[in-house]
């Protein structure tokens, strides 16, 4: 117990203000306050993997960890769609997973908000369209925002993620956020 | 005696570790898996090719590792309405899903019974087998996906618990079948293809300069891996040799790869035992290595790393200080937060005799890397067939035989001291030198194996080469397939609620098994 003790004081607080990879990009205080206002409470994500590599999924992984501390801005991963406010989809959508993608997303509520992730999530990456693989998520479910990389960074998936909520930012939301 | 004839037989194959090629007919093909098994040889992979445009036929391939070394049986399969081969899975059991698969694939059987799909759920047509050279792979196909028979377990009580493809976490899609009384699990069935990308058909319409990206991304985690094993083969092919200066590259990235991995783990194992302080300490830890990468290597994946005929850029003039300080800063803490789990009496309590897989056991699935080591399964490729620059590095075989999560616990941790004490002799390598030199395009129909002992075990990749230099076949094959079977074992008698802890502390890849 000591050495846990120990450990915590030593380590300290490590939560980093986000790095915004767009400088002109507002401020985390600013996202959280937006957020608030679109949401009127936290934002509850659940994340597909459609058919990915698993690079991406370290990466989602990666915004739980200290340095982005996720929950801490607002924001948690929820175990079920029907508790979720957006999906996180990766990966390609490989042919055996399409069905149940399509069953997740509608298991979530309306309002609801789609992103997609990671250059496979955008357009099928390097799987493109076969016989096995879609191609990207919105071939199969409408989707808000699509955040490029391979895998995209945490930072630049949080900064999606807070981009997604805002309705002038996301290319078409079909009146699913409400007002 | 049949080892005698393979001795006799068997042909130099161009590879990083020392391999040969047997020819072999229908007859040997079921004496040589019958005499490898009796003399104790690792199973590594299976896998087909349809070579009816060459020869009027099929190939199935087997590559198994036998104490000095790697070797690769192939069967021709003459074309007809129902081509087949006899069954190795008696003597090897892992080799019965890869069967599966190449029917799924290619449409060539075995005397099996088991015949239900492992790859295909209906995305395309039974009578279609899309790794035939005349399917065209760009097709699309609408979904009849059909019942998937489990195997029914029946008695008082007993009941079964569905799970997945989609998971409560941020983790990878698989199917768990559970039949269990009460709390207890009598018996686990895995459905596993979710993922399935058409990986070997992508390979076929790639460059042999462009397939260690594909290779990459077979299974993200393992980037580093399958690049480098991609790039063995095709080096060992064109007979080009790298600048030692790449292959110390190499080395560094396959041990930071194998840290990230071994320190994600081990917070998400003390996460999953309960204990939230292990998965924060810890993914700081492995987030400051990500970090570092991007320092050294460009990228905190390294997916486009490994590049045929070397790296794709040295490290910075200030990136081995930086290394060697994160080493530093690495060391001790992963040392105290060993002693702290070592003495958390209520995770030890989750971990000690959790999914144990005992060596027996171990042994007759062929267990394999780091899931095998946990149970006495004294296999590195590292150290038993020392590729460049291992052969000088000598690394420490870690081995335990308890078999359990705890088990599976303590191998991560030996094994990041080892992969510190590996990186910081990568470092003191000579530091300016070139890191790349051009490989030639390689002559059409030459095979060459590259074999890489990553985080999770040995990746390996089979290279036939086409015309203008393409890629005729390229089968990418992940330790996974090897060790999914073992958590059907691992989990008999546990409860339940401890099947996430015992499937993470496997951490096995969906996507490297689907392909």
């Amino acid at each position: 117990m000591f050495n846990t003790i120990s450990r915590m004081l030593h380590t300290g607080l490590l939560t980093e203000p986000l790095p915004a990879p767009d400088q002109t990009a507002p401020t985390l205080a600013t996202r959280q306050k937006e957020l608030l206002k679109i949401l009127g409470r936290a934002l509850c994500i659940r994340h597909v993997d459609a058919g990915s590599c698993n690079g991406c999924e370290l990466e989602i992984q990666a915004l739980n960890n200290p340095y982005y501390n996720l929950e801490g801005a607002g924001m948690k991963f929820v175990a079920s769609p029907r508790h979720a406010d957006l999906l996180l989809v990766t990966g390609p959508v490989s042919v055996n997973m399409e069905e149940a993608l399509k069953r997740t997303y509608d298991a979530m509520p309306d309002p609801k908000l789609v992103v997609a992730v990671g250059d496979c999530g955008a357009c099928g990456g390097f799987f493109g369209t076969t016989y096995a693989s879609r191609g990207g998520v919105a071939r199969i479910i409408p989707v808000n925002l699509t955040i490029m990389g391979c895998p995209p960074s945490p930072a630049a998936i949080l900064d999606g993620i807070l981009r997604s909520v805002r309705p002038t930012e996301t290319e078409d939301l079909k009146g699913t956020v409400s007002q | 005696m049949a080892t005698d004839f393979m001795e006799f037989q068997a042909a130099r194959l161009p590879a990083n570790i020392p391999s040969r090629r047997l020819r072999v007919d229908r007859v040997q093909w079921l004496q040589t898996a019958k005499a490898l098994r009796e003399s104790k040889a690792r199973f590594l992979t299976f896998w087909g090719a349809d070579d009816r445009d060459r020869d009027g036929g099929f190939r199935i391939y087997a590559a198994y590792l036998l104490p000095d070394t790697v070797m690769v049986v192939e069967h021709f399969i003459e074309d007809s309405p129902a081509p087949s081969y006899p069954s190795i899975a008696g003597f090897y059991p892992a080799a019965l899903r890869m069967q599966r698969s190449v029917y799924d694939l290619l449409g060539i059987s075995t005397d099996e019974t088991d015949s239900r799909g492992w790859l295909r759920h209906g995305g395309w047509p039974e009578t279609l087998f899309p790794l035939r050279r005349d399917v065209d792979g760009s097709r699309q196909y609408p979904i009849a996906s059909g019942p998937y028979p489990f195997v029914p377990v029946e008695g008082d009580g007993v009941h079964e618990i569905a799970v997945g493809p989609v998971h409560a976490g941020t983790i990878e899609p698989g199917h768990f079948r559970f039949s269990v009384v009460g709390e207890k699990v009598l018996r686990l069935e895995e459905r596993l293809g979710y993922t399935h990308k058409g990986v070997a058909k992508l390979f076929e319409n790639t460059s042999q300069q462009n397939g260690h990206r594909l290779a990459a991304r077979v299974s993200g985690d393992s980037a580093v891996a399958f690049s480098w094993a991609y790039c063995a083969a095709l080096e060992s092919i064109t007979e080009t040799v790298c600048p030692a200066r790449a292959i110390l590259l190499r080395a560094l990235a396959l041990e930071h790869e194998r840290l990230a991995n071994h320190l994600g783990d081990l917070g998400a194992l003390g996460n999953d035992g309960g204990f939230a302080f292990g998965l924060t300490q810890f993914s700081r830890l492995k987030e400051d290595l990500l970090r570092a990468n991007t320092v050294a290597f460009g990228a905190r994946y390294l997916m486009d790393y490994v590049v045929p005929g070397g790296v794709a850029f040295d490290l910075p003039a200030d990136a081995r200080c930086r290394l060697l300080d994160l080493y530093d800063a690495l060391e001790p803490s992963v040392n105290q937060m060993r002693s702290i789990y070592d003495e958390h009496a209520g995770l030890q309590d989750r971990f000690r005799e959790a999914g144990r897989l005992e060596q027996s056991t171990a042994e007759k699935l062929g267990a394999i890397g780091l899931a095998g080591r946990a149970s006495g399964i004294a296999c590195d490729l590292r150290v038993d067939h020392p590729w460049t620059p291992y052969d000088s590095l000598v690394p420490k075989l870690i081995v335990r035989s308890g078999g359990d999560v705890a088990a599976r616990v303590q191998v991560r941790f030996d094994e990041i001291l080892e992969s510190l004490r590996l990186c910081r002799a990568l470092l003191s390598g000579p530091p300016i030198e070139t890191i790349h030199t051009s490989v030639p395009v390689a002559a059409p129909d030459l095979l060459g194996i590259g074999l890489i002992e990553g985080w999770r075990g040995p990746v390996m990749i089979a290279l036939e080469t086409g015309p203008n230099g393409g890629i005729r076949r390229c089968h990418a094959h992940d330790p996974s397939w090897q060790n999914w079977p073992s958590i059907e074992y691992a989990i008999l008698g546990n409860i339940v609620p401890d099947f996430p802890l015992i499937n993470k502390s496997f951490n096995l890849s969906y996507s490297g098994q689907d392909g």
